[in-house]
């Protein structure tokens, strides 16, 4: 029988049918961070069990840590504390932990696809929702809580229940100054953010397949926020250059090896999915959200649409509470709108090629004296490898602060916030309410859209600057 | 886990759709050294104003509702961050059961591993509850053995659950013990495996830094 990339995947990690739908599945790559690693830890010893497969975990520190130049781990006092739980933990269990000061520590859906640790094929999680992310090399890939995440620490296993699958078909190809992120944007605007709930969603067509990796990874970073525990693309040629040569990647022989059964996984032609949708990419605008849901994103040069165009009362009157918010009325566009902030950073959008195309906007230029501008690199890689390129000076020239690799801004855990009331373009993935701190009012945009943001002191079409 | 029962309570109607865990707790109280109160900072943006009072429009701050151990949502309730303490913060402020459209897939799972029942219902029967919350005082009572909701005006409707999901909850049933029963299966699984798939192997043993 036909079968998707998913089922593939699935089939291939059945340890037990545990019956009425329910499979006993293998985690082969069990990644840990500092917040949920400190609980899980806490909840293994209490319940006196020992980790089953160590040399299947691995851990770094990105939630609570400061990314100020020149922070230590213990820099956040809160964050101390809950990086001296996890990394007690990983010591214990013999589990290699990327640690603060040295070469692999980042954004733990950043570090992990750059060392190697995430292939094709393999089932990965963590207990983050943006663990999707990491779908963009084939693999499946999806968050866990913390209870889960213990029950994965002491088995390698997980209880599941096959998801249901979903394909988006981006066609066409992207206009100058789209970029990946716009595209996934306008897709969740499109589709609602409950669109893929229950569901694994697999993205493909023309434009995924002469996307480079790291957009790759920035589309199936937001599958969740199209209410998706996991996102897909099947491994190709782009995924396999990706990963020649990364450090945890096999290597000679095993590789081309490894490369026959990864170029197996691809869905087959006549795969059945529960839902196919096709959206035509090439209309894409520079997009950006308006309100607090990531749904809630509209072209730049879009009026902010009226509560009165909700479908029913109970939409309606989230929309109001939405721009009440945001302190916006409907009608009139983003564009041209005063922000106070700029944040270029998140598992989102803080690789090389993000603040390559955030650079390029910013090159030769200042950031305007009403915004404090932000870039946080994913990892340390990348803020190594944006260096040798003098990006960090390109930014620092124009005013903005080049920090240490972490979260930070976006969920604010390290205490890095937005003042309430305050109006900050973020490269993140979520404008939830609070979400960077309360009463901050998040727009969520590219790199290059944050980056003219910063430069106009207001929010800007990046093809106008 | 202590068995999940009957049900019996004021539900309290917070239909606002796209519910997320950023605004069930956030995320300061989950790097705070006492993570045993977080019931008290549950909808924390919601119950209080900027300047710290108690916003007594919201649902949870009217008298009526304080207790309620029963919340009826909206869809894609629970959204966003895979955050445990999403649920625990609900379950410490007495909250057993969220009937709602839909759920976020972790959320959702989340609710089975700490004994809190989600309840999916279409968004038709669900408004119905909250108008039947307005009119009549009765409590809502939710029988979990029955797979039955008991409504204030007196009706009973039915609900769909897994049977495992439904087993476990009345059992109390923890997961993790039941797995570990099944450790030679899973090494045997992985003897093979790292035959079939050396490279995934390569694990704690690879390149330093
Ligand atoms: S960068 Fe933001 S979304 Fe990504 S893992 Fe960190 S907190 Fe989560």
């Amino acid at each position: 029988m036909a079968k998707t990339l998913l089922d593939k995947i699935w089939d291939d990690h059945v340890v037990a049918d545990l019956g009425d739908g329910w499979d006993l599945m293998h985690v082969d790559r069990h990644l840990l961070h500092d917040l949920s690693g400190a609980l899980a830890f806490d909840e293994m010893a209490a319940r006196g069990l020992p980790v089953a497969s160590p040399e299947l975990c691995f851990a770094t520190v990105d939630h609570a840590i400061s990314t100020m130049p020149g922070r230590t781990a213990r820099t956040f006092e809160r964050g101390a504390r809950l990086y001296d739980r996890m990394k007690a933990g990983v010591t214990k269990a013999g589990i290699r932990l990327f640690d603060a000061g040295t070469g692999g520590q980042g954004i733990v859906h950043v570090m992990a696809p750059e060392l190697g640790l995430v292939l094709p094929g393999m089932v990965l999680i963590c207990a983050d929702s943006h663990t999707c992310t990491n779908g963009g090399l084939g693999a499946l890939a999806f968050g866990v809580g913390t209870l889960e995440c213990v029950h994965a620490l002491a088995t390698q296993t997980l209880r599941l229940q096959r998801p249901g699958t979903m394909r988006v078909t981006l066609e066409g190809q992207l206009a100058r100054g789209v970029s990946p992120k716009d595209v996934i944007l306008h897709v969740i605007a499109r589709l609602g953010v409950a669109a893929g709930v229950g569901k694994a969603v697999e993205f493909d067509g023309p434009a995924v397949a002469t996307m480079e990796m790291e957009g790759r990874l920035t589309i199936c970073n937001l599958a969740v926020e199209l209410g998706a525990r996991s996102g897909l693309i099947a491994p190709d040629d782009v995924t396999f250059a990706y990963l020649a040569g990364r450090p945890f990647a096999p290597t000679g022989e095993a590789f081309d090896r490894a490369v026959v059964q990864w170029r197996g996984l691809a869905s087959d032609a006549d795969a059945h999915f529960d839902r196919s949708v096709s959206i035509d990419v090439g209309q894409v605008q520079p997009t950006i959200t308006w309100g607090t849901s990531p749904e809630q994103a509209i072209g730049v040069n879009e009026p902010v649409p009226d509560p009165a165009s909700g479908i029913d009362a109970r939409a309606r009157a989230d929309m109001c509470a939405a721009l009440d918010y945001m302190g916006l009325e409907p009608g009139r566009p983003l564009a041209g709108r005063k922000v106070d902030r700029v944040f270029i950073g998140s598992c989102a959008n803080s690789r090389l090629s993000d603040l390559r195309e955030a650079a390029a906007i910013v090159r030769g230029r200042r950031k305007a004296t009403n915004v404090a501008a932000w870039v946080v690199p994913g990892s340390v890689a990348v803020k190594s490898a944006a260096e040798a390129e003098g990006l960090d000076r390109v930014f620092r020239e124009a005013g903005f602060e080049w920090r240490e690799p972490g979260c930070s801004m976006c969920v604010a855990a390290n205490g890095e916030l937005v003042a309430p009331g305050e109006r900050c373009v973020s490269t993140s993935n979520r404008n939830f309410v609070g979400r960077q701190g309360p009463g901050a009012r998040t727009h969520l945009a590219s790199p290059a859209m944050a980056a003219a943001a910063a430069i106009a002191g207001a929010i800007a079409d990046v093809r106008t600057i | 886990m202590p068995p999940f029962t009957i049900v019996a309570g004021q539900a309290a109607p917070l239909l606002q759709a796209n519910m997320d865990t950023d605004v069930i707790i956030r995320i300061e109280r989950l790097t705070a050294p006492d993570q045993t109160r977080l019931g008290d900072y549950a909808f924390e943006m919601l119950r209080f104003l900027p300047d710290g009072s108690e916003n007594g429009t919201f649902v949870l701050n009217q008298p009526r509702f304080r207790e309620a151990p029963i919340l009826l949502a909206g869809a894609n309730f629970g959204c966003g961050s895979s955050r445990e303490g999403a649920v625990t913060a609900l379950a410490g402020r007495g909250i057993k059961v969220v009937i709602a459209p839909s759920f976020g897939d972790i959320f959702h799972a989340n609710c089975f591993q700490n004994g809190l029942l989600p309840i999916r219902l279409d968004t038709a029967t669900i408004a119905a509850l909250a108008a039947e919350v307005e009119v009549c005082d009765m409590p809502m009572t939710v029988d979990l053995s029955e797979q039955t909701i008991t409504t204030p005006c007196g009706r009973t409707i039915a609900f769909d659950i897994e049977r495992r999901r439904r087993e476990a909850l009345l059992l109390g049933l923890d997961d993790i013990g039941q797995t570990l029963r099944l450790r030679e299966a899973i090494g045997a699984w992985q003897a093979a495996d790292r035959i079939k798939r050396p490279w995934i192997w390569k694990g704690a043993l690879g390149p330093s830094d």
